[in-house]
């Protein structure tokens, strides 16, 4: 068996407000290997999203550690952070967070600006990502000239335009209708098919965690199993 | 896309917003630019004097007359190379509203002390041969459609009465800040009516300009000719042409430092407006700043993206400002060219107000990018736009 992806070993996480301690993750052990797809589910505030935030280094654990390809995340500090994210992962909202001034196009090419790439080569990984969400012809539209589901894909192409190491989606359907965000389960569910990306998904909905080869669940800060 | 880019686009995101509030910068640039020209018009006789020349005048006052005799006494001082003298007049042309600065003078010698007042010959001629003949500035001929050979009438209000001119020539100014909008006539032709409607007070003048041969030597010449009048019946104060003028600056100098309080409050005025903007835009992208941060962007970056925006505002409203101040001084020229002949807003004006606008965006940008960099990353995702 080869090494996981991801390696969550005895991670808890409390947030404080003032002296009094909020635990809301405990004890987590988890391991992802590469080209699976898990969602990850529970109720609301049993964690889902705070222990998705630890995976993308956007925040750190109170106690224990946290691997992401290969490296130990826990201790980094907030540059070496912002470009391990850069490196490794992609992410998808719930709200999409889309640049409203920016175009399709604009969007999907913001992270590769943080790279050596040449104005060439970042045309043809964007014109790339957005083929495969099936938007190459929407790329001079503006969000607000998309449906929802369209600026969802607009956010996976986004996510994907780097090829990170890592997919972390959080709710990506809870704010679609049912038909849209079907269309987005197809296109993450492909991703992972066919183009062999990592993907931890957040979900509410057991629809959605079908989707997924693998389901877990948090309760009030504990993962199952 | 380049980052110029996404700063143009993010500033132009409220385009209402953006749109107001480099007008309200533009207007008050062009005020803080105004009230400088103001102060700056006012200085301009200090600055146009010669340091060549200085000026003898009453000890007691310029309101006091000197006599006519001190010329020939003031020449044989060491040092003094030419005396001419001038008299304040204090009439009108037509109305009271119709006000300009008038002199009568000692022709022969008016325009060799003061060479920047440049004369045709031929009008020079003419105007030393008749004794009514007066000479105008350009200025002065536009403002009311004069041409040589116009007969006009003065009203004196010192000297009471209608006074006939004709007008014989029309000078230029050297140098493109020299006043062209003043009026020359003979020194005799005033004193003759002195002499005759107020006996015993004729003789007299109201200031001496003196060319000396060293400038250097100003105060040392100036110690001379008072010395020569001490104990006299009208002892004399002598000062550099500058200090002379300044003296009549002086005497407005509490409006001067309320114009210049005012400039700075307006400076106050431009930073609320800006960071009032920038401090909108700031709570309207927590998520977005810190959405970016969470695709890697570090703190540099969002340090760019705000300060490059506040630039991007501030320098607008201060080129338009600067624009609108290059047109609203030409206007103000026009109406104001009795008062502040000359008025224009000089490069250090236009100077001081892009770099008002550069430090004002700068500090308005403080704030935003305290806030910006201060948030965790997860508390700026929770935010909703």
């Amino acid at each position: 068996m080869p090494e996981p992806i991801v390696k969550v070993v005895n991670v808890s996480k409390s947030y404080y407000r003032d002296v009094l301690e909020i635990p809301v993750l405990h004890d987590i052990n988890l391991d992802v290997h590469e080209g699976q797809f898990m969602a990850l589910m529970g109720p609301s505030g049993s964690g889902k999203t705070t222990l998705l935030n630890l995976l993308a280094g956007i925040d750190q654990p109170t106690a224990g550690t946290l691997s992401v390809a290969g490296e130990d995340i826990s201790h980094l500090n907030e540059g070496d952070l912002a470009k391990w994210r850069a490196r490794h992962i992609g992410f998808v909202f719930q709200f999409y967070n889309l640049m409203p001034v920016l175009t399709a196009f604009e969007n999907v090419e913001l992270p590769l600006l943080l790279t050596s790439l040449s104005r060439r080569e970042r045309k043809e990984h964007v014109e790339a990502a957005l083929s495969i969400v099936g938007l190459a012809d929407r790329m001079d539209h503006y969000p607000r000239q998309l449906s929802g589901g369209q600026e969802q894909r607009v956010a996976i192409a986004r996510a994907i335009v780097s090829d990170p190491t890592l997919i972390l989606a959080d709710e990506p359907t809870g704010d679609l209708d049912k038909q849209s965000a079907e269309e987005i389960l197809t296109l993450l569910s492909r991703l992972n098919t066919e183009y062999k990306k990592t993907i931890i998904m957040v979900t509410h909905d057991p629809r959605a965690a079908e989707t997924a080869q693998i389901t877990r669940h948090l309760d009030k800060g504990e993962l199952d199993g | 896309m380049k980052v110029l880019k996404l700063v143009s686009k993010n500033a132009m995101r409220r385009k209402l917003r953006t749109f107001l509030t480099i007008l309200g910068l533009a207007l008050a640039v062009m005020a803080f630019g105004l009230i400088r020209t103001f102060i700056y018009a006012w200085y301009a006789g200090a600055r146009e004097a010669s340091p060549d020349r200085i000026v003898t005048r009453h000890s007691a006052s310029i309101m006091f007359e000197l006599p006519l005799a001190y010329k020939e006494r003031i020449l044989q001082i060491d040092g003094v190379k030419n005396v001419t003298f001038a008299n304040w007049f204090g009439g009108y042309y037509v109305d009271p509203k119709n006000f300009f600065a008038q002199f009568a003078l000692e022709t022969s010698t008016w325009f060799e002390v003061y060479p920047e007042f440049l004369v045709e010959p031929d009008q020079m001629e003419t105007f030393n041969a008749e004794r009514n003949a007066v000479i105008v500035g350009r200025g002065l001929a536009d403002r009311f459609g004069w041409k040589i050979g116009d007969a006009i009438t003065m009203i004196g209000t010192i000297y009471s009465g209608d006074w006939d001119f004709v007008i014989r020539g029309i000078y230029t100014g050297k140098r493109e800040d020299t006043d062209e909008t003043l009026f020359f006539f003979h020194y005799e032709y005033l004193d003759e009516w002195i002499q005759k409607e107020w006996p015993g007070y004729g003789s007299m003048v109201g200031w001496y300009a003196i060319k000396i041969d060293d400038p250097n030597r100003a105060t040392e010449i100036s110690a001379a000719i008072d010395k020569r009048f001490d104990n006299s019946a009208a002892e004399t104060k002598t000062e550099t042409e500058k200090e002379f003028q300044m003296s009549f600056i002086q005497m407005a100098s509490a409006i001067i430092i309320g114009l210049k309080i005012i400039s700075y409050l307006i400076i106050g005025v431009m930073l609320l407006v800006m960071v009032n903007t920038m401090v909108m835009t700031a709570r309207e992208r927590i998520s977005e700043n810190a959405f970016m941060r969470t695709l890697g962007f570090r703190g540099y970056h969002l340090v760019g993206l705000i300060l490059g925006e506040s630039l991007f505002i501030g320098v607008l409203g201060g080129i338009l400002g600067m624009i609108l101040l290059t047109l609203v001084s030409k206007v103000v020229a026009v109406a104001l060219s009795v008062y502040f002949p000359g008025f224009q807003a000089d490069f250090l004006t236009y100077m001081m107000c892009i770099i008002g606008a550069f430090i004002v965006s700068l500090v308005a940008s403080i704030f935003p990018i305290q806030r910006a960099l201060r948030i965790k990353i997860v508390d700026g995702l929770r935010v909703v736009d």
